[in-house]
């Protein structure tokens, strides 16, 4: 009887809303998916609930006076903003900064890298129904990345702590102690959650083969970060087109085989490693010196226009600079890792059930104040 | 997909898990116990020092939010500025730092307070007197070597937690 009634009845794709405010979104992100039962046909992508004008704001404030803004772009890795946009001008203006200053920045990076992933990592197997557990593990770990961040800069989240030229203001004296206790921790910590989830079965029912993202379909999109190098793409910046002083120091580029939520996943967790490495060689070498260039509190940089690019933990991140030699930038835009993350998700969700849809979306690990800026 | 040995990876995380039953606790009850912030902190409200203000209006000039007004008159006796009134709109204040690097004459620094919400929108722009150091506006060491060595270190998540629980 049943058979023939479902012979029968009709079935029309559902339009379900999802977000902009849903835990799972990580923002006021809002997925308009086209459902066939509880199978994602089409999704459409909606955003600009967090448009803040960002580009516009940059041209009525000062070169320096941008910087507490770039904070609030990706606000889960705001050092890696500071470092992008300083880089960009210290281009324009042809600035060289301190030997000091660049090792600083570049421990602070790493930091930030390890602070990024583990939210990144937390929050992805919190959408795969981990329910908060795996998320207190990183949440804890993180927190001690931010008190070293705090101890530098004043603040947990908003560090403002790069300046064109240089670095606000040094290390304390207890920063570096401090830091070796922080590296130790985390190493050990890495092995406890690889302890914790590597062979974890549900983890992997849930994460192996799902969400493939194919090589081709990845550089055609333009995504970068570890999205791209969990689909088997060797593509770092720091490797590629080495910035600050990326080429001193020794580490690998962690790559995936299949490109599916659980390579994003191990990608990650892999890069944290190499980011500690990165830490333990700088934090050795560190030289004394001045911290920042001798430079006036309001620059003039010269007329014409840059784009410098970082690796930040999310991917690329460029910021593209048109300056007419006055106070404030002519044109300041930004290349947002997030939203150009975002471009393959249409396809990556296409046949895969609802659940595995959020676990996707999840794995990308997007900012929803760099998406809209 | 196919698991060879199905449920060995959940136990191995469990293991981890009941590992924490013997730990010391990672949280604090707030109000009643309190950390040490950083002595760099950029807490929530500005402290002036109107002896060492000339007036100059870098600050203003750095406030990339425009959260600072100041007027100043001729004080023609002592050859100088006067400033009447120096206004900082801590509503519109984003705690960067950059007056506080500005300022040639460190007549400015960030506060060492926390927890200074006002119960109207009034009170949130001060004015003059309102912005002067005082006991319970202490400044802090932000920009400020020398204020900083004289607060209490921070207390780093890092170094309060033991693996073992303490025996008392």
């Amino acid at each position: 009887m049943t058979t023939t009634q479902e012979m029968t009845l009709n079935t029309e794709p559902f339009v379900v809303n999802i977000g902009p405010v849903h835990p799972s979104t990580h923002g006021v992100f809002r997925m308009r998916c086209k459902l066939d039962g509880e199978v994602v046909i089409d999704i459409e992508p909606v955003f600009g609930y967090l448009h803040r004008g960002i580009e516009k704001l940059a041209e009525e404030r000062t070169y320096t006076g941008f910087i507490p803004l770039t904070d609030r772009l990706d606000y889960i890795s705001p050092m890696s903003n500071n470092l992008g946009y300083c880089l960009a001008v210290e281009k324009l203006a042809g600035i060289k900064v301190p030997e000091r200053a660049e090792y600083i920045r570049v421990i602070m990076a790493e930091l930030q890298r390890l602070a990024n992933h583990c939210v990144a990592v937390g929050s992805m197997l919190n959408d795969a129904g981990a329910y908060f557990t795996p998320f207190m593990y990183t949440f804890r770990e993180r927190e001690r990345i931010i008190d070293l961040f705090d101890m530098v800069c004043g603040q947990r989240l908003t560090y403002n702590y790069m300046r064109i030229g240089g670095v606000s203001q040094d290390i304390p004296a207890e920063f570096l102690p401090a830091l070796e206790k922080v590296v130790k921790r985390l190493t050990k910590f890495l092995k406890e959650y690889e302890r914790l989830l590597k062979q974890n079965e549900i983890l992997l029912a849930r994460a192996k083969g799902v969400g493939i993202l194919s090589k081709e379909l990845a550089i055609n999109c333009g995504i970068s970060g570890p999205v791209a190098r969990a689909s088997g793409i060797k593509w770092d910046l720091r490797k590629a087109d080495p910035y600050s002083i990326y080429d001193r120091f020794e580490f690998d580029i962690p790559t995936g085989e299949n490109g599916d939520c659980y390579d994003r996943y191990r990608v990650r967790i892999e890069e944290m490693t190499q980011s500690l490495r990165i830490i333990e060689q700088a934090s050795k070498q560190i030289p004394g010196g001045p911290i920042k260039a001798d430079l006036p509190h309001i620059i003039y940089p010269p007329a014409g226009e840059v784009y410098a690019h970082i690796e930040a933990p999310k991917g690329e991140l460029g910021f593209y600079i048109v300056s007419d030699n006055s106070i404030a930038p002519y044109r300041c835009h930004v290349r947002p890792t997030s939203l150009i993350n975002l471009a393959a998700l249409r396809q990556m969700v296409k046949g895969w059930k609802i659940a595995d849809l959020i676990l996707i979306f999840g794995s990308i690990d997007i900012t929803m104040g760099e998406v809209d800026r | 997909m196919k698991f060879e040995r199905y449920g060995i990876g959940i136990l191995k995380g469990m293991t981890v898990t009941i590992r924490h039953l013997f730990r010391h606790p990672t949280v604090n009850q707030y109000p009643e116990q309190r950390l040490n912030v950083s002595r760099r902190l950029r807490g929530n409200e500005l402290i002036w020092n109107r002896e060492r203000c000339t007036g100059c209006a870098t600050c203003a000039k750095a406030c990339p939010q425009g959260a600072i007004e100041l007027v100043t008159a001729t004080n023609l006796k002592d050859n100088k500025y006067d400033v009447t009134t120096y206004r900082v709109d801590t509503g519109y204040c984003i705690q960067c730092g950059l007056c506080v690097e500005a300022c040639p004459y460190n007549a400015l620094f960030m506060g060492y307070s926390y927890e200074r919400a006002k119960y109207r929108r009034g009170d949130v722009v001060q004015t003059n007197d309102e912005l002067l150091e005082s006991a319970e506006r202490p400044a802090s060491g932000y920009y400020h070597p020398e204020i900083a060595e004289k607060l209490p270190r921070q207390t780093l998540l890092v170094e309060r937690i033991t693996e073992k629980r303490k025996r008392k």
